[in-house]
């Protein structure tokens, strides 16, 4: 500090011009910083102000009446629940195989892996909207599943493939050479390294991946509107429609006249549930920390 | 069999998993030309000369423009650019050179979660909270300027994330050499620390612009929805992403290729953005 000031042209009294801007440039960026900090607590403050008081236990376990305006949204959860299920089932195979595939058994620059890598991170920038569109031509149409939770679920597993696939190819590539180097000094094949070494300790990892992923697919609603669809019932199979609680947000605050109040509250859930999501990959990331030592 | 038979088919079992992952993208791109041809073959230029958008299931019975759509999407995206971009960048200058580390990580955290938030919530929020406050200045509410700010405010984490982590990425000695020299704060931060992740906070704001382009349902829920080329910020529009979700759920014929094939605009605008940023990266590696 002292030593800015002597080199400082013509020790002014006032504040030289090169620390008024830095003056100036301070008092900008924490004013920006407070306005986003602001705007989070008033989305979050009135989200809780206007949907605590139609929260309780029978708000979950009720089915919705009069179009959703009263009652809970039992069918509505297990509907998301089925859609995730659907999503995880087909999402986490294909994913972990490539990931697996991209990791350990071809080299990073092959022209093979570069597709794979290129052609994913290109699906990562798909909007939702069109993936709504290419699952309703395809699955609801094509495969003639209808709108249902089954086409839904396919459907939201395009979408996560390539946010799981990167997550979890990071987790295996953190996983120290030795390992490999190791299992192959025991005389294991590559694949029994992967299945007995390398998954087991990547598995923290590849929970991220997961969870992450759980965390993509419980936001999204423009790809559902068109898959799965926007019915309230209890979904008795996969062939049946279903909506999410993202659609459900939606539809009440759009389709419904005085929806609002069970809108918030069907929010404060999905907050809810992508907070905890949020909390258990910091869990999940800590215990990875602590277990490698670092 | 062998281990080594066994090695090779787990090795083809996974190259063919990773290939039909691989293939989604020229899947879904395949779809939407093939779902699109006959708005392309009936249509045509209609879609820019027609009088107005009154679809209907047959070409010759309705009118099709989707001009206004797609001016709505340009205005509303370029609107949201605009203030998410110097908003996001002074978000991750605050993290990386103002903050105390305490507060930066806090901070940092707040943002993790603005960018967790569903846009459905941010759309419900602009609906109940900022549609009454801007209707307060001029009915209806519902309105571009009102979809400008929610989107602004959802591209503004992605904006200040990746910045940040393109800023953390500069050389400590670069800016130790610029304090050295006697650079103030600001100084180092304009002539060394911004120049320097230049093409990461370009990226950065190129993805964000990719989302707004393709962001749906918080924007139909305040941009007010109705077809018209908007003479001012306080008018509503529609947007192309909206329009798809308004209507797939009861067009056919002509009318779901329309949309189809206003998917194909966006699917390929947005294509282009994540080159555009992809060249970038790999320019920088090029120099590093």
């Amino acid at each position: 500090m002292t030593t800015r000031e002597a080199t400082a042209p013509r020790g002014a009294s006032a504040a030289p011009p090169r620390r008024r801007g830095d003056r100036l440039a301070a008092i900008l960026v924490w004013a920006v910083a407070t306005l986003v900090a602001g705007v989070l607590l008033w989305i979050v403050l009135d989200l809780l102000r206007h949907g605590l008081v139609h929260l309780g236990p029978a708000f979950l376990l009720e089915a919705p009446r009069d179009a959703g305006r009263a009652g809970g949204i039992a069918p509505v959860l297990a509907t998301t629940g089925l859609i995730l299920a659907v999503t995880l089932a087909v999402a986490v195979p294909l994913g972990l195989a490539s990931a697996i595939l991209l990791s350990e058994f071809i080299r990073r620059g092959s022209a093979f892996a570069q597709f794979v890598r290129r052609s994913l991170e290109v699906l990562a920038g798909v909007p939702s909207i069109v993936f709504g569109l290419f699952g309703n031509a395809l699955f609801v149409h094509y495969f003639g599943m209808g709108y249902s939770v089954a086409a839904g679920g396919l459907t939201l597993a395009c979408m996560v493939l390539p946010l799981f696939v990167r997550a979890s190819e990071e987790a295996l590539r953190a996983v120290p050479d030795d390992y490999r180097r190791a299992a192959a000094g025991l005389g294991l094949t590559r694949f029994a390294a992967v299945r007995s070494v390398l998954l087991p300790v990547a598995l923290p990892g590849i929970l991220v991946a997961l969870v992450l992923s759980v965390g993509r697919a419980l936001a999204e609603a423009a790809a559902l509107l068109f898959t799965s669809g926007y019915v309230m019932r209890m979904p008795e199979s996969l062939a049946d429609s279903g909506r999410t609680l993202a659609i459900h947000v939606y539809e009440l605050a759009m389709n419904v006249p005085g929806g609002e109040g069970n809108a918030y509250a069907t929010a404060i859930v999905l907050l809810g549930l992508l907070l905890l999501i949020n909390l258990g990959t910091a869990l999940i990331g800590r215990h990875v920390l602590v277990r490698t030592g670092e | 069999m062998s281990p080594a038979r066994t090695e090779r088919a787990v090795v083809w079992s996974l190259r063919g998993a990773a290939l039909a992952a691989a293939a989604i993208v020229g899947l879904i791109v395949a779809l939407l030309l093939v779902e699109s041809i006959p708005a392309i073959r009936n249509l045509a230029l209609r879609l820019v000369t027609d009088s107005g958008w009154y679809p209907a299931p047959a070409a010759t019975d309705g009118s099709f423009r989707i001009t206004p759509m797609v001016v709505g999407t340009l205005l509303i995206t370029a609107g949201a650019v605009v203030i998410a971009a110097p908003l996001g960048l002074a978000s991750a200058l605050f993290c990386r050179f103002f903050a105390p580390p305490g507060v930066a990580a806090i901070y940092r955290r707040l943002v993790e979660l603005l960018a967790g938030i569903p846009g459905v919530i941010y759309g419900f929020w602009g609906l109940v909270v900022l549609v009454p406050l801007i209707s307060a200045l001029r009915p209806p509410g519902a309105s571009v300027l009102t979809a400008i700010v929610v989107l602004a405010l959802m591209i503004l984490p992605t904006v200040a994330l990746l910045s940040e982590s393109a800023l953390r990425d500069v050389p400590q000695r670069h800016l130790q050499a610029a304090a050295a020299l006697g650079l103030s704060r600001w100084g180092t931060i304009a002539c060394v620390a911004l120049p320097a992740a230049r093409s990461g906070i370009v990226t950065a704001v190129i993805l964000a612009t990719g989302r707004a382009i393709g962001e749906t349902l918080a924007v139909v829920m305040v941009v007010g929805n109705i077809v018209q080329i908007p003479s001012s910020l306080l008018q509503p529009a529609r947007a192309l992403t909206g329009n798809i979700a308004l209507e797939m759920g009861y067009a056919s014929g002509d009318h779901r290729s329309a949309l189809f094939f206003s998917g194909l605009i966006l699917l390929v605008l947005v294509m282009l953005l994540t080159a555009l940023a992809a060249w970038l990266r790999g320019d920088e590696h090029d120099h590093a």
